[in-house]
């Protein structure tokens, strides 16, 4: 994340995305989705954006796809801002960089016509013209390279003919027909039965390997993040709160929300024998993302945080740049008491903290 | 309450004593369409004890949505139960109920009373247009005629809040409630009556993992209080490794292995169990790339003669090709494997 020899292929600097909603009564209200956000690409190396619902993990990665305007905020794309006029040619050139995959295979693909009509298109629009015989290997060589072979044997069937894994297969080898350097998945194994998700990881990983393809892995499952990714960055309410190696970041949270996040994921691979009273016992009250129409002052974690102090109430926390790459934006930082994150029960502390409150 | 003529095959899926509370014997559910009509489950059988959470994994097309529509008796055509069945064993200690053959009428004063279920969208499985608190007093009234309004009214108000779900949310309507605090309402509203068995279709997959936590921490403590029995179906092994006291792994529409949470983590003995294990990346362990499974599940309509797990099977033997392997008892669990069968080592 902090490795400055390499430029970033993609980069969002203090972006922002609001959007406008009619409430009920027919006043506009506004929804702060994605506040501030800053991130890099880097070629060859893989960041997972991890929060839940709601968080803004996918309005940034509509924002890097380019499919939403930023409010405020600037996206570079290998150094040069992107404009903000929409001219064809710009977004052309910008939609043969970087490409998205969505999180439904079976919505992705037009249903309609075959494997290799679908991905015809897609080197058609962004090579023009070719000669048949130089089509049909592109096709064969995409369907390759996200081991669907041999491809004469998937050429023509139609999306509804392949499984869930084989399509999404199918999307992203769409998504390589342009040659990209990003590629942005947005939960792209969430809706993939979990036998075959693993694939759809390495079949990324190889992509970072051996094409050197920066890659944005949008989750709510931080395991499949830890797995794939180099960095983590950890989304709330709209909001980056921490960042840094994924390893780090797992198992030393900095920020009390990826505490949070942590403990709450089921771990397969948790010893067993620990008591299940003692995994579940005391996550009786753990509150809920606030709204992003009214998000609250100061840290917007503050109405859940067991550590909450006047100053969260009413100031946004400062960045704490920390060792080896991280930050995280709590003011725990500030004040020295960042220690006691680390062996704090935070499910157990939230609940104590809300039920004290509802009482 | 035992029943008769057990075969040996069976005792191990269905230890049948006093404290049993489902049983449910060779199962099989088919959807009749056009053609050949397609089996969805088949065989299964298992036993669940009073107060214990039963999982129950497997991916799409398992036949897990399939098995549970039967065994709550919600399925609609074209999904027939064609043979077997689920005796309901009350704790009054009256005669077991066989669910599937039981009348409408005698079925709907087991529901809510006895038997209840949480579905996984738990908008659709609340009344858009009536107040929270009135859906709960149409159940308890249901269900209790000398219940007066005044106090049903009292009761859903305690019920949410032992969901975390303040009293006065009872005059709210569904969608001004956040979707965990209505997938928390329809658990509270399940427990209503005081069944003695929920079943759980994916009731957390619509939530983020940190509701899914909550969701999970207050079920279990409902459960040391009320000691009701859980059927809990997911996709998620993970999530069942931590929750369920034993799961039953499911694969092309019957049940592989049945074991404690524990042996299934530790010991696997079907390779699919196995693979399903291994195709969840640790959180803190260290990380080794792992290959899932490779292939997809088979069609139902065209099942293999032998094993339907052949084709991805890194363990197949001639025999798998051929011969249909059962789920047969080892020790205190069972699993539906040929590399467990008399005289082969695994």
């Amino acid at each position: 994340m902090t490795d400055t020899t390499i430029r970033p292929v993609l980069e969002a600097i203090d972006v922002s995305k609001h959007f406008s909603v009619a409430n009920g009564i027919g006043d506009a209200a506004v929804v702060r989705a994605v506040e501030g956000v800053s991130l890099r690409l880097l070629p060859g190396r893989i960041v997972a954006v991890v929060g839940e619902s709601g968080s803004g993990k996918t309005t940034l990665a509509r924002l890097l796809a380019r499919f939403y305007e930023p409010t405020t905020g600037e996206i570079r794309l290998a150094g040069a801002p992107v404009g903000r006029t929409r001219r064809a040619r710009s977004e052309k050139t910008y939609r043969k960089a970087v490409q998205l995959i969505f999180q439904d295979p079976f919505g992705s693909l037009n249903p309609l016509h075959r494997v290799r009509h679908n991905l015809e298109r897609a080197i058609a629009l962004h090579h023009g013209r070719m000669s048949r015989q130089a089509r049909d290997e592109r096709v064969a060589s995409l369907l390759e390279r996200v081991s669907l072979v041999p491809a004469s044997d998937y050429l023509d069937k139609f999306p509804h003919e392949l499984s869930g894994g084989q399509r999404q297969r199918v999307v992203i080898a769409r998504a390589l027909a342009v040659e990209p350097r990003v590629l942005l998945g947005d939960e792209p194994i969430s809706m993939l039965d979990v036998s075959i998700r693993l694939e759809m990881l390495n079949l990324l990983d190889s992509l970072r390997r051996e094409e050197g393809l920066a890659i944005l892995y949008i989750t709510h499952d931080i395991a499949s993040a830890r797995y794939l990714c180099d960095d983590i960055v950890v989304m709330y309410a709209g909001q980056m709160v921490e960042a840094g190696p994924k390893d780090e970041v797992i198992s030393n949270p900095q920020h009390p929300y990826t505490k949070l996040l942590v403990e709450s994921s089921p771990d397969p691979h948790r010893d067993v024998a620990v008591d299940r009273e003692a995994i579940f016992g005391d996550a009786d009250e753990l509150g809920e993302p606030p709204s992003l129409i009214d998000p609250p002052t100061g840290c917007r974690f503050h109405p859940r945080c067991p550590f909450a102090m006047e100053r969260c109430r009413t100031t946004e926390p400062p960045r704490a740049v920390l060792a080896e790459g991280r930050w995280a934006d709590c003011w725990l930082h500030e004040v020295g008491r960042a220690e006691e994150l680390h062996e704090a029960p935070m499910t157990e502390l939230i609940t104590r903290r809300l039920s004290e409150e509802t009482r | 309450m035992t029943t008769t003529a057990l075969t040996a095959r069976n005792d191990a899926a269905r230890p049948v004593g006093s404290d049993t509370v489902l049983d449910v014997d060779g199962l099989c559910v088919e959807y009749a369409g056009a053609g050949e009509p397609v089996r969805a489950c088949t065989d299964v059988t298992f036993a669940l004890r009073r107060g214990e959470i039963l999982g129950i994994v497997g991916e799409s097309g398992s036949g897990k949505s399939t098995l549970i529509t039967a065994l709550t008796r919600l399925q609609r055509p074209p999904a027939v139960t064609t043979a077997g069945r689920v005796l309901f064993h009350p704790q009054d200690g009256e005669e077991p109920v066989d669910l599937v053959r039981l009348t409408p009428r005698k079925l709907r004063a087991l529901r809510w009373t006895s038997l209840s279920i949480v579905l996984q969208s738990a908008m659709d499985a609340l009344n858009p247009v009536m107040r929270l608190g009135a859906q709960f007093v149409d159940a308890l009234r249901e269900h209790d005629r000398s219940m007066s309004h005044t106090a049903a009214w009292e009761e859903a108000r305690r019920l949410l809040g032992l969901v975390g779900i303040s009293a006065d949310r009872a005059r709210s309507y569904p969608h001004e409630l956040s979707g965990g605090m209505r997938q928390r309402a329809t658990i509270a509203l399940a427990l209503a009556c005081r069944p003695e068995l929920v079943v759980m279709d994916e009731p957390t997959t619509a939530v983020d993992v940190v509701m899914q936590r909550q969701i999970l921490a207050q079920v279990l403590r409902l459960r040391r209080e009320f000691g009701f029995a859980v059927v809990f179906v997911t996709h998620d092994l993970s999530l069942l490794l931590e929750l369920a006291d034993r799961i039953a792994v499911m694969y092309a529409g019957r049940i592989v292995e049945l074991a404690s949470a524990t042996d299934v983590y530790r010991t696997p003995m079907h390779p699919y169990t196995r693979g399903l294990r291994d195709s969840f990346p640790p959180l803190h362990a260290p990380v080794t790339r792992l290959e899932g499974i490779p292939g997809s599940p088979p069609d139902l309509r065209a099942l293999p003669s032998g094993c339907p797990f052949a084709d991805r099977c890194p363990a197949v033997m001639e025999r798998c090709r051929t011969e249909l392997p059962l789920l047969e008892p080892h020790g205190g669990r069972s699993v539906a494997c040929h590399l467990h069968d008399e005289g082969i080592r695994p």
